[in-house]
């Protein structure tokens, strides 16, 4: 956790993705209740994410992760730093 | 699977268990699993049509119980547990759950074996559950659903191998297309149902430490030769349309005027000859009943007030079938995703949109499809505001003061009429009342933080007729229900206020019964509204269902005829001034005055706090917005 933080000016978020980009997720720097729930839906630290398509005007974004794609508001995907 | 050869002792069989009394309980078995592995369609395909809907004590989540025929002539009950992605109590539905299969909710006994079913397409993740799920030591199937996706995707999987590694029988099924289904039915009759399973191969992980639990199914998956399918390639290209940033808000605008089209106009023929199928029924019974009290309660309090709410089945029917298509196919998540920036500006989410359309028929069902919203908050945000759209038994009012006090003059050019617009504008009033209540609701007691939206895009499938067709039996009985209850008491309390106390044996004129008693004591509260005792009687009996002002008023204005709605526009004109008249338009469009609205908040919100705050707070911006409509038209005209 200590890390992410002092990374974060540097750090690669979920936003950054290009469409089709894929990057690995390093870590979630949510509320513990939120980064269960994510983890459970395959927002798993380790895991690769990938950028699919996203509503009209670009928010919510679709991810692709493990297997099932996951829509998720600017302000999450935010949260969700990658390596 | 057949496993169980030469330990009979161990079969669960029909005998009660140790303990209990006399009457043989019949099992139950649990259905759990994550949202989207198919629950649903394998509840329906395994109960068919014997199942019902009921709420679990003291909480709103909702579950089914279904009963399940066995070969023998034996039940097996089954419960449909919320869909959950662990069992970690966070969530009201995980709790639930959670209580269910440890045996701590109240009224339902721990389930003697569960039935986990999982998504085969996406296995690896889906298997997460399996752990917390297994470690329950009850008797467990897993069940790997989507196995016709699976194949023609080209995903691989060794059964017999799962099965040794998890300890548990594993069955591979399709539940939408009823292949493998007969592995669950010898499970339930026994022959794999034992009482404590094999303990599995391998460890199971610490449950709370998710990552920890996704390496142990993954490692699972590479035991057993798990081979994930290729990405739904029909879904890719599907969202490429449905998702496109010019065509996927066109299909969503199509698709909502469709429902909106549908709801009003494709219905109208069914209602119409509903309308006159209860009328002629009507007169028909009334020659057949010799005593006029009893034909009076009959046909004028209980046909027809119990009628006027049948009336509406049509439209709900018509409704549940489009959600019913729309969520079945997998383009409901694609709407919410659509609709969620603009529902997020009044701090709602993309799960409300659908729920806050089908309002415009009726509250009623839209309040039941705010289901599919897994935010607590959001959901009841949406249940509130719910009834401020124009639902349909708004029109009948609309159009019968309109038709009497609005000249029928253009506004602009020939397309638009006065009476057009005042209508249209009723629609936008009821429209911003609603969204300026969301904001202050969750700006305050229901504010939540903004970062909790999540929602999953699963594969679109076509839907089946059998899973819709049950999805419409199911609601149009709690519907009828209700209709048969409620309303059925309304109806009778309004009809004896209105034909009693008896004049030598006769029914008293309307303005000597109980109904204008009631009438002339609120008087005196609505009379700044700029209404009478009469509107009072009508205000009084539309408590019950709004429409029912109607026919009030065509009873207290003498009009027994059906047809003289003109005579009634007429009589109105000379009792009511144009700005109570509009005073009485604005208060339609804010009280919350439906019975069923209220029945259906306090069974969805588990309780009579929601619906008496929406009820209180409805009803006294109707009043004071009423009183300044008064006023205000009052000076200006």
């Amino acid at each position: 956790m200590q890390l992410s933080v002092k990374k974060r000016a540097a750090a690669k978020n979920l936003t950054e993705l290009k469409p089709g980009e894929e990057g690995v997720l390093a870590s979630l720097d949510l509320p513990e209740a939120d980064a269960q729930r994510l983890m459970e839906m395959g927002f798993v630290p380790g895991h690769s994410v990938t950028r699919g398509l996203s509503a009209p005007g670009g928010d919510p974004r679709v991810f692709r992760v493990d297997g099932s794609e996951v829509a998720l508001r600017r302000e999450t995907a935010r949260r969700l730093i990658l390596k | 699977m057949g496993d169980c050869h030469g330990c009979p002792n161990n079969i669960a069989t029909l005998a009660p268990p140790p303990g209990r009394g006399a009457p043989a309980r019949s099992h139950i078995v649990a259905i759990v699993g994550p949202p989207n592995s198919g629950k649903s369609t394998l509840f329906n395909r395994l109960t068919g049509l014997r199942q019902k809907v009921a709420n679990f004590p003291g909480v709103t989540v909702e579950h089914r119980m279904g009963k399940v025929k066995l070969e023998q002539g034996r039940d097996v009950f089954v419960v449909d547990l919320p869909g959950v992605y662990s069992l970690t109590p966070r969530t009201e539905d995980e709790r639930v759950t959670h209580d269910v299969l440890s045996g701590r909710m109240k009224d339902i006994p721990r389930p003697d074996a569960v039935l986990l079913i999982l998504d085969s397409t996406n296995l690896s993740r889906h298997l997460v559950l399996a752990a917390p799920v297994l470690s329950l030591g009850l008797p467990t199937l897993v069940i790997l659903n989507m196995a016709d996706d699976l194949k023609s995707r080209g995903g691989e999987l060794n059964v017999p191998e799962l099965a040794m590694q998890l300890g548990s029988p594993v069955a591979l099924i399709s539940a939408a297309k009823g292949t493998g289904v007969e592995k669950i039915f010898q499970f339930l009759s026994g022959a794999t149902m034992r009482a404590a399973p094999k303990a599995p191969l391998i460890q199971l992980p610490v449950i709370q430490d998710i990552p920890k639990c996704r390496a142990w199914a993954t490692n699972i998956g590479n035991k057993t030769g798990y081979h994930a399918p290729a990405p739904p390639l029909w879904t890719r290209r599907l969202d490429a349309f449905f998702l496109h940033p010019v065509a996927g808000p066109l299909v969503f605008l199509f698709v909502v005027v469709a429902v909106f089209q549908t709801i009003f106009n494709g219905a109208r023929p069914l209602m119409d000859g509903i309308d006159a199928l209860i009328k002629t029924s009507g007169a028909w019974l009334g020659h057949l009943l010799p005593n006029e009290a009893l034909r009076s309660l009959l046909i004028d309090g209980i046909w027809t007030g119990v009628g006027s709410v049948i009336i509406f089945l049509p439209q709900i029917l018509l409704l549940f079938l489009f959600i019913g298509i729309l969520e079945d196919s997998g383009y409901l998540a694609r709407a919410a995703l659509i609709a969620d920036r603009t529902m997020a500006r009044f701090g709602l989410q993309g799960k409300s949109f659908i729920p806050l359309l089908s309002a415009y028929a009726c509250a009623v069902p839209a309040i039941m499809a705010t289901r599919t919203i897994e935010d607590k908050r959001d959901r009841i945000a949406t249940i509130l505001i719910a009834p401020f759209m124009t639902c349909s038994a708004r029109l009948p009012v609309y159009i019968l003061i309109i038709g009497a006090f609005i000249p029928d003059k253009h506004v602009i050019g020939p397309f638009l009429g006065m009476r057009a617009t005042v209508l249209l504008g009723l629609y936008v009033l009821g429209f911003v009342a609603a969204i300026l209540t969301a904001r202050l609701l969750k700006s305050t007691v229901l504010k939540s933080r903004r970062s909790s939206f999540m929602l999953e895009m699963p594969p679109y499938r076509w839907p089946t007729v059998r899973s819709l067709a049950l999805r419409l039996v199911d609601r149009s009985k709690v519907f009828l229900m209700r209709a048969g209850t409620v309303i059925l008491g309304v109806a009778i309390v309004i009809w004896a206020l209105s034909y009693l106390p008896l004049h030598d044996g006769k029914p008293p004129a309307i303005e000597h019964s109980f109904a204008a008693g009631i009438g002339h004591f609120v008087e005196p509260a609505i009379k700044p509204l700029g209404f009478n005792w009469k509107i009072g009687i009508g205000l009084i009996t539309s408590l019950a269902a709004r429409e029912t002002i109607v026919s009030t008023l065509g009873t207290i204005y003498g009009m027994k005829d059906e047809g003289s709605q003109q005579g009634l526009q007429q009589a109105l004109h000379q009792d009511l001034t144009l700005g109570g008249a509009i005073a009485l338009l604005v208060f339609f469009a804010f009280a919350m005055q439906c019975m069923s609205t209220i029945a259906v908040v306090r069974r969805e919100t588990g309780g009579w706090l929601w619906p008496g705050v929406q009820f209180a707070y409805m009803t006294s911006l109707a009043y004071l917005c009423a009183f300044l409509a008064n006023h205000l038209v009052s000076i200006w005209s």
